[in-house]
Parts: structure tokens; sequence; C-alpha cells
């Protein structure tokens, strides 16, 4: 039954998540609409105004993947648990033999699923419409992409274990979006932060994805630190997550 | 006969307030049992302790001989569960919710029978969150019982049914106990509980002040009035009356 059970849970909540259309517009449409807008602006294809002798777009492209999976992972995961919980259809699976593990797979394939489908369509607009060229390391891209989205998940699963109502998942999850953002280097590039802002940058987890991604979209791989730090913070959310999960 | 259920001494408080004071009863195999009380009187916290949903703080319960709380895998599969006031996404539809339930067990029933007994034909293509209160609660027994449970706990299992609604409800429980399955049913309407009912037990302020078959307390009560005959409704307000609700 397990498998069958999560399976069935899967489709049942990415049906929902569908019908909700939160997720597919803001985790999917919204980063790639940013893109093309980036693109027809010419601050940020002039090679002029870029890091290295880049257009700003190419160094914007890494941080737009790490924008789809903050997005996805942050802003749809904690408010359907929590409302879930508010609303006591948490409550109502627990009589069932279904298990906390398969109620957060479930959220978790859907929010990985659907950053994969949103990262692989973002970066082909990107090549085909504003000749961004593709990772030049993709192995290593495809890993720092797979380790961010499963540490910003963890994030996202510890912030839907603690909060009470979805109004608080809500609020929590759209201010780590932010902070998390802005330390990915949305407003102001990694590379253009002051020296002590950049080491602290690097220390969180959309700053040391979106360093893993640039440095393998340029064509090497990310320092192992990098990737062993996205890998403890998968272990340590997930692990705390599942513990302070509560059905009501 | 073998116990199914078995409820020994539970005493459930929260914070200082007492909800479940000693309360003990057996439920037979194939039987169906009442649990009466007034508003607050630890119906619901008692049938959640059985659900394993709350830990007792003193006392033993079994069911299948099995511990609610620590053997919860094996229980969920047999035990079926009927929720005061239990929800479900509002977007889900309500032949999405019974297949889903469906997947959770070894041996489920058949979703289009369970469909037809209980009138969700006309809205299987329904979202949970546009159905009317009765159609809720008529998808939530579906729902208790889409597992092919051997046990099903039913709280307020007709509370805002039309009257025809009852009736095919009470039609189905007692097909479905006639197909074996043990029932504990926690009621206001007292003529549920005599039509349906093998015994009851009435719950005041946490505690069982009777436990017989709804005719033995009927009796009873007419005794104690000293009138020809009495209901089931006499007997209750006879054994709750002046303490409930007071603690
Ligand atoms: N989660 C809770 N926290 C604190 N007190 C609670 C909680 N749940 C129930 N109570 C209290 O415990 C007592 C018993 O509640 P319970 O829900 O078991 O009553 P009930 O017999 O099912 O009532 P009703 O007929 O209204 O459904 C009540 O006084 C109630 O206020
Ligand atoms: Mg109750």
């Amino acid at each position: 039954m397990s498998t069958d059970t999560l399976r069935r849970l899967t489709a049942t909540e990415f049906t929902l998540f569908l019908r909700d259309k939160i997720g597919p517009i803001f985790g999917v449409l919204f980063p790639t609409t940013l893109l093309c807008v980036f693109g027809n602006i010419d601050f940020f294809t002039d090679p002029a105004n870029g890091v290295d002798g880049q257009p700003l777009l190419y160094t914007y492209t890494p941080i737009l993947v790490g924008f789809v999976i903050a997005m996805l992972a942050l802003n749809t995961l904690p408010p359907t648990l929590a409302s879930y919980r508010e609303q006591g259809v948490l409550r109502r699976l627990r009589t069932t033999p279904v298990g906390p593990a398969q109620v957060l797979g479930a959220q978790f394939a859907i929010c990985l699923g659907t950053a994969l489908v949103s990262v692989v369509l973002l970066l082909a607009v990107a090549r085909l419409g504003f000749d961004v060229p593709l990772p030049r390391q993709p192995v290593a891209f495809a890993l720092s992409a797979v380790l961010a989205a499963l540490a910003l998940i963890g994030v996202a699963v510890l912030v839907a274990a603690v909060t009470p109502t979805a109004k608080a998942a809500n609020a929590i999850g759209s201010v780590l979006f932010y902070v998390l953002m802005f330390f990915a280097g949305l407003w102001l590039p990694i590379e253009a932060m002051p020296p002590a802002l950049r080491h602290v940058s690097e220390a969180t987890p959309l700053g040391a994805a979106v360093q893993a991604l640039a440095d393998s979209t340029e064509g090497h791989w990310p320092p192992a630190w990098r990737l062993l730090l996205l890998a403890g913070y998968v272990v340590v959310t997930a692990l705390l997550g599942v513990r302070l999960f509560r059905w009501e | 006969m073998t116990a199914v259920i078995e409820v020994q001494e539970l005493h459930k408080r929260y914070g200082d307030k007492v909800a479940v004071d000693d309360v003990s009863f057996r439920v037979e195999e194939g039987e169906i049992f009442g649990i009466l009380g007034s508003n607050g009187a630890g119906k619901t916290t008692t049938v959640e302790c059985v659900e394993g949903l709350r830990r007792a703080d003193r006392g033993t319960i079994r069911v299948f001989g099995l511990d609610p709380v620590r053997d919860r895998a094996e229980l969920t599969q047999r035990l079926g569960v009927q929720l005061q006031g239990a929800h479900l996404p509002e977007k889900l539809r309500v032949g999405e919710a019974l297949e889903l339930y469906r997947s959770f067990y070894r041996r489920p029933a058949d979703p289009a029978t369970l469909m037809a007994a209980l009138g969700l034909d006309g809205i299987r293509q329904t979202r949970f969150g546009k159905l009317s209160g009765g159609q809720q609660q008529r998808l939530s027994i579906a729902l208790a019982l889409i597992g092919n449970p051997r046990v099903a706990v039913l709280d307020e299992l007709t509370t805002g049914l039309d009257p025809r609604a009852r009736r095919e409800t009470w039609r189905l429980i007692e097909d479905v106990r006639a197909g074996g399955v043990t029932i504990l049913l926690v009621t206001h309407f007292m003529d549920e509980a005599e039509r349906l009912c093998d015994r009851v037990a009435v719950i005041d302020a946490g505690r069982v002040v009777a436990l017989d078959t709804p005719a033995a307390l009927t009796k009873r009560a007419a005794a104690d009035l000293g009138a020809p005959r009495a209901t089931l409704e006499d007997a209750f307000v006879a054994l709750t009356g002046e303490n409930a609700d007071v603690h």
C-alpha cells in the first residue's frame, strides 16, 4: 500500500497545487517573465555594465534559478501545510495509515518536480531568447540545483512544521524569501557586495546555492565546502522538520 | 463474545480541567455501542483516546488488543473514524477524496457503492468547500467506511443531516454492522440511539452514570418516575440533569 499511497497522495496534492494556481504562476511563469523583462533592458544586456565583462543578464540567470527554487519552496509549501493543520485536514489524515513522511514526501515531490520544470523553462528561454550560454558544467549545475532545492524545501518544511496558522506561515515564508533572496544577490549581485556581506551571503543556503550555480555556469566545479554546506542544510532542516512536525 | 474495544479507568485532563474521569466500558464484536451525554461531558475526548488522537493520562485502552498510540500503523488499517468537525482541502472534489482515502488501505471498500448509499453520486465533482454541511457530513461518513474497517468510531453520526438522509444513514450503518463491523457511536439523538444501539453508556461530567440497553434504561426511568412508560430522553434527562457542565 505504501508506494501506491504516496503516488496517489502526490497526484492528488499536485492537482490541488495546479487548481490553486499560486505555485504555477509565481514559481513557473513569474521567474521566466522576469527574465524576459531583464532581457529587454539594455542595462542588463550591455557587457559594459556587467561583472567580468559579461552582460548582467548572464549573472542574473543563476540568481533567477535560485529565485524559482526559493519561491516554490518558501511561498507555497508552508502556507499549504499550515492551512491543512489549521483546517483539521492533517488531523483527519492522522486517523488513517498515512504518516508524516508521506504527507511531507508528497509536498516535497511536487516542489522538486515543479522547480525542475521551471528551471528547464528558464534556461531554455534564456538560451533561445537572449543568447545566454547554457551552464558549461551541466553535471555540477544539476547537482547544485538539486541540493539547493532540497535545502530550501528543508527550510520550508521547518517553517511549516512550527507555524500554527496559514497566516503566520505565509508571513514567515515571505520574509524569509526576501531575506534569502537578498543574500542570493537579487538586488545586488554577490560579486558586487562588500567582503563582509559576501561572507554572510555565502553561508546562507540560497547564497551558497547561487554561488554554486554561478560556478558551474562558468564551467568549473564549485568548491567542495560549498556543496557540503548545502548538503548540511538539507540534512539538518529535514531532520528537524520531520521531528518538529505537528498534526494539530 | 469477545471485546473489540476495551476501555479501563480512562482519565484525561486538559490543564486542570478534568474532561474524562474514570471511564470504563467494553464493546463486543459486532455490537453497536452508543455514547450519550450533554455537551462537554467528555464523549469526544473519550473516543479520540480510543482512536489514538489523544493520549490518555491514565487507564488502558485496547482495540483488537492493540494500543491505539503505540500500534497506530496496524490499528489505522482496521479502524474507520468519523471526526466531529473534520475537514478536507477546500478544492478537493468528492470523488477525488474517496479515491485518495481508498488508496490508504489494504482492502478498501468500493467507492461507487458507498457513494450510492450516501447519496453522493450527484455531487462527486463538487469541491469540498462548496458542499453543504449535511453533504460534508455524508462524505465524512463515506470516508470513515472506505477502508472496509472492522470497527468504526463515529462521532455525531447524523448531526446536520435531513430526516431522509438520517434514515438512509441508519440503514447503511445497520448493513455495515450486518457485515460484522463493530461500531462505537456518539450521538445526541435519542431516536438514533434507540434504533441503532444494542447498549449505551451515558456519560456525565466525565463519568459513566449508566450503561445498559436502551430498553432497560427506559424501563428504569419509568419506574423512577412512577409512570407507565418513559422514553430514552426521560432517562437521559434524569441521569444527566443538574451536574451537567458544572465541575
Ligand atoms: N483541546 C482541548 N483543550 C482544552 N479543553 C478541552 C479540549 N477539548 C475538550 N476540552 C474540554 O473538555 C471537556 C469535554 O470535551 P468533549 O469535546 O470531550 O465533550 P463532548 O462530550 O464531546 O461534547 P459535545 O457534545 O459538545 O461534542 C469540555 O469541557 C471541553 O471544554
Ligand atoms: Mg463531542
